[in-house]
């Protein structure tokens, strides 16, 4: 059974439609309203909070934290200055991906990564060698992400520091309403956005404080079901559904690879030995078979399927995970999956993320999706398309 | 506004250059999605706007500091997602949020919420008449049906009920055929929709006037008649069809105002080639030999074209721009007698606190949707009755919404915009149109007091406030009467009949001259469909 995360009591007496779901073991709130259509748009267009404590946090400290990280993940941590957050991913010895997320360089001795799935384990089979110590802080920081485009009006309202000099993947200790904080400038739903990284002691009253500064830019707290659909729209992946942790797959198949998640640009192949590395050079070297795509489904065609049934065309609000086939432009070869989608209010198309052969994975390429209308199999024309979907002039700036 | 500026230019200060195929007079976003259309499809498109700023009635403008007002129009419904998709236009910036719901406070301290929440909404209902809650579903399935069947309708160029052409032919058997597709019970609900009153046709369904009442209010928005006029059911329909991502009897607030909209298909214009052009009052359109060849803009400047394109209403397009000794006689009289009587204005507030209705107090999604002063059908004939006779309403129905508090672009951190859509406010008031000057500020006043009498913090919190009548939307934009919808949208002004029987195809009867704003099929609301089927008919015929 879940339990609380220190944001509880105040999720939950807001959490009015009473849907909830299990993040991790925690109580995590899926929608606070019915329907939740105000959450999107007020974090699309204003800003929202969500609470995000149940991702799992280590802190790794001592001389060799950097370079002991460097070890493990993709990327050289040593190259992130002080101050920097970086997002990246980690690899079994044969280039396979366990898990992604993001590594914080809080300072030359001290880095803290955040990941979806417990990885402590993971992390000490490397520390032989290494004068560095780790620990599990996931039950004693609470976290809050708070996102959109009136996110950064609100923190300046209680923030001790210069919020508009922040700049995006950028960190910084503050005191938020007089409360010690992390802030960093990330987040998962392609949006401007900050998370804020706090000791349980402090979440309630930094909650209280976030709601009261954002009630006159409109704030409003959103939930997971709405999570997943900016995350989609800012072509983000998810550990569970576009890849799974290496070491829980049956059969290689069901293992990926970082150049086919399209996180090519997280690995730094050359330099000193990183778990993966002689895998993750061949396939560079050789080319990889499949490859994450976006894709954006034709609407015509979904109207005419609706059409043969005497339908006006029906837009399913929320994100699916439930994963299709995708097959080439005949619709005759599989050449892919399509493993969540979402319909995508601000660009008013339906789209999708998938895995798809390399050679069908170029931007404009035409495939077919599975889509099916009155229970009956059909397919609709999908175009590869540019990831992010959805990708504001204001997250960056 | 430096924005709009780069969009579209003043005239005066930037002469356009260039020979144009086509030259479209006005920059509503009619106007625009035309020339969008045209452009894209490589011809060479000059926009005429007459203001400094672009959007028509569908504008947003900073009246006060701080505040931006959708000063005419003020809700989206009926844009049609085509157009957005074909213009691709969410790519310049057309974003819509949608209202999350209709609430109606009642004098005596009650209220009803209706929102997107099934559950929610049947217990709210069931408070005045159980029967109603279970009917309500049905009701609105029953007009999703047909608003999909009279979808075709709006989304297609108007039959030509006297042509012979296979084409026409092929039309009108297909609208029967659609007809007939439709179940029995359909084809008799189908039919009373065009003929009977809102209110007597929402009797059919239901029993309390406390539901009754703020529903039928659809029927008579933009006309000159009361919910229990014959015809209204027709025009609730029209509010019925309104789509946002697919679901029918949705709404929505543009971002930045409902200029927002008018802005995007400006942009969606210029990124295909467009040029527009503000500040620029067309004041004459050129006919020579029965053709028209392009216009003269005040300060004397005459711009040669193959085709002109007015997105003005009929009246201003024919009578001022044109004039009438190039027109034949019938068509002057059946343009004479089409009816605008424009019958509502427009009320924007700046407001320094949320207001605060007795019947449900505090803050909460009531206020994110739109909310109704229409308490029962008595109600609403009262205030039709005044407007018979020349007056506006001593007490009007009020159409309320406050986008500031899901757009925070459109007022200063906690404070709101309030728009208020008043009806009626007739046009012709006893005094004489004229007068309406000297009666603006006791609209103003009525229509605060009305709404003071639901939420007695309003009058503390008004900073700034804005009173539109219709002879102001007469003079400012340009609606003849003030009528919103560029003419009545009653039944005998739509489709084929509109703007004039046998002219519907927004061809006019002057060679290379064309029709697209709200006076056409299908007309109005920010719907965009005159200016594209005007647009492809035109494309069309080459």
């Amino acid at each position: 059974m879940p339990i609380p995360t220190p944001f509880h009591d105040r999720t939950a007496a807001l959490c009015s439609s009473y849907r909830w779901t299990d993040w991790a073991g925690y109580y995590a709130v899926s929608s606070y309203n019915l329907p939740n259509d105000s959450e999107y748009y007020s974090l699309r267009h204003a800003a929202g909070i969500i609470d995000i404590s149940p991702l799992f946090k280590y802190e790794v400290s001592g001389p060799d934290a950097a370079l002991f990280l460097s070890r493990i993940m993709t990327k050289n941590i040593e190259d992130i200055p002080i101050g920097r957050a970086v997002y990246c991913c980690w690899c079994d010895d044969f280039g396979k991906i366990i898990d992604d997320g993001t590594v914080f360089r809080l300072d030359n001795e001290r880095l803290r990564v955040h990941t979806a799935e417990p990885m402590l384990a993971w992390f000490e089979q490397f520390k032989r060698g290494f004068d560095v110590s780790l620990e599990d802080i996931s039950a004693k920081v609470a976290a809050l992400a708070i996102q959109g485009p009136t996110s950064r009006d609100i923190l300046r309202q209680i923030s001790d520091m210069d919020v508009d000099a922040l700049a995006y993947y950028q960190l910084t200790m503050a005191q938020l309403d007089k409360l010690p904080v992390l802030i960093s400038r990330t987040g998962y739903t392609g949006d401007l956005g900050y998370e804020i990284w706090m000791d349980n002691a402090a979440a309630l009253p930094l909650w209280d404080a976030l709601m009261s500064a954002g009630k006159p830019f409109l704030l409003q707290p959103f939930g997971l079901d709405v999570l997943d659909i900016a995350r989609i729209e800012a072509g983000l992946i998810l550990n569970g559904i576009e890849f799974h942790n290496a070491t829980h797959c049956l059969v290689e198949s069901q293992k990926s690879t970082p150049f086919e998640l399209g996180l090519g640009w997280t690995v730094d192949l050359d330099r000193e030995p990183f778990c993966g590395q002689q895998a993750l050079k061949a396939e560079q070297a050789t080319g990889s078979q499949l490859a994450l795509v976006g894709l954006e489904l034709d609407w015509d065609e979904q109207a005419a399927l609706y059409a043969k049934h005497g339908l006006p065309v029906q837009v399913h609000p929320g994100a699916w995970r439930s994963g299709v086939p995708v097959y080439n432009n005949d619709g005759r070869r599989q050449i892919g999956k399509a493993t969540s989608g979402a319909w995508s209010p601000m660009i008013k198309k339906n789209l999708a993320l998938a895995a798809v052969d390399t050679r069908y994975a170029e931007i404009g390429t035409r495939l077919k999706i599975e889509y099916t209308v009155e229970y009956q199999r059909e397919t609709v024309t999908a175009e590869v398309a540019s990831r992010p979907f959805y990708n504001p002039e204001h997250k960056r700036s | 506004m430096s924005h709009v500026n780069q969009i579209a230019p003043p005239f005066n200060s930037n002469m356009p250059t260039g020979n144009y195929d086509i030259i479209v007079i006005g920059g509503g976003h009619n106007g625009l999605v035309c020339a969008a259309y045209l452009a894209k499809a490589g011809k060479r498109v000059l926009v005429l706007e007459n203001r400094h700023i672009l959007g028509g009635a569908a504008a947003s403008e900073e009246i006060f500091p701080e505040f931006t007002f959708s000063v005419y129009s003020y809700v989206v419904s009926l844009f049609r997602p085509h157009i957005v998709r074909e213009l691709d236009l969410t790519r310049h910036g057309y974003q819509v949020i949608p209202l999350e719901c209709t609430f109606t406070p009642f004098p005596d301290g009650e209220s009803m919420t209706r929102c997107g929440d099934p559950e929610a909404t049947r217990r709210e209902i069931a408070r005045f008449s159980p029967k109603d809650a279970e009917v309500a579903p049905r009701f609105s399935l029953a007009m999703t049906q047909m608003a999909s069947f009279i979808k075709h309708l709006i989304d297609t160029p108007a039959v030509d009920l006297t042509s012979l052409r296979i084409s026409e032919l092929a039309k009108l058997l297909g609208l029967g055929r659609r007809f007939k597709a439709l179940a029995d019970g359909d084809k008799y609900v189908l039919t009373k929709l065009m003929t009977m009153s809102a209110v007597d046709f929402l009797k059919l369904w239901f029993e309390s006037d406390r539901l009754i009442g703020p529903v039928s209010v659809s029927g008579i928005i933009g006309t000159f008649l009361g919910v229990r006029s014959p015809g209204t059911a027709y025009v609730l329909l029209h509010h019925y069809m309104g789509e946002i991502d697919g679901a029918f009897r949705s709404w929505g607030f543009s971002k930045g105002g409902t200029g927002g909209v008018s802005l995007a298909c400006a942009r969606a214009a210029r990124s295909f080639g467009a040029d527009i052009r503000t500040e620029a009052a067309v004041e004459k359109i050129i006919v020579r030999e029965g053709k028209a060849a392009g216009v003269v803009v005040r300060g004397g400047h005459d711009i040669k074209c193959n085709t002109v394109i007015s997105a003005a209403d009929a009246h201003q397009t024919f009578f001022k721009l044109v004039g009438e000794k190039h027109l034949d006689a019938d068509f002057v009289q059946q343009l004479k007698r089409f009816k605008y009587r424009g019958s509502s204005a427009k009320v924007n507030l700046a407001v320094d606190r949320l207001p605060d209705f007795s019947s449900k107090p505090g803050e909460g999604p009531h206020l994110r949707g739109d909310i109704t002063i229409a308490p029962g059908v008595e109600y609403l004939e009262k205030a039709y009755d005044d407007a018979k006779y020349g007056d506006f309403s001593a007490r009007p129905f009020l159409d309320i919404v406050i986008p500031s508090l899901t757009d925070p672009t459109v007022a200063p951190p906690g404070k709101h915009v309030i728009s208020i859509f008043v009806q009626y406010a007739p046009y012709h008031l006893k005094e004489g149109a004229a007068q309406w000057p000297a009666k603006r500020e006791a609209l103003g006043d009525t229509v605060v007091d009305t709404l003071a009498e639901y939420c007695p913090n309003l009058k503390d919190s008004i900073l700034h406030r804005q009173v539109v009548t219709p002879w102001d939307l007469e003079q400012e934009v340009g609606l003849t009467e003030g009528n919103i919808f560029q003419g009545e949208l009653s039944l005998e002004q739509l489709g084929p009949f509109r703007p004039v029987s046998g002219w519907s195809r927004y061809q006019a009867p002057i060679d290379q001259l064309w029709m697209c704003g709200s006076c056409v099929h299908p007309g109005g609301g920010i719907m965009g469909a005159p200016g594209e089927l005007a647009a492809k008919t035109l494309l069309k015929t080459g």
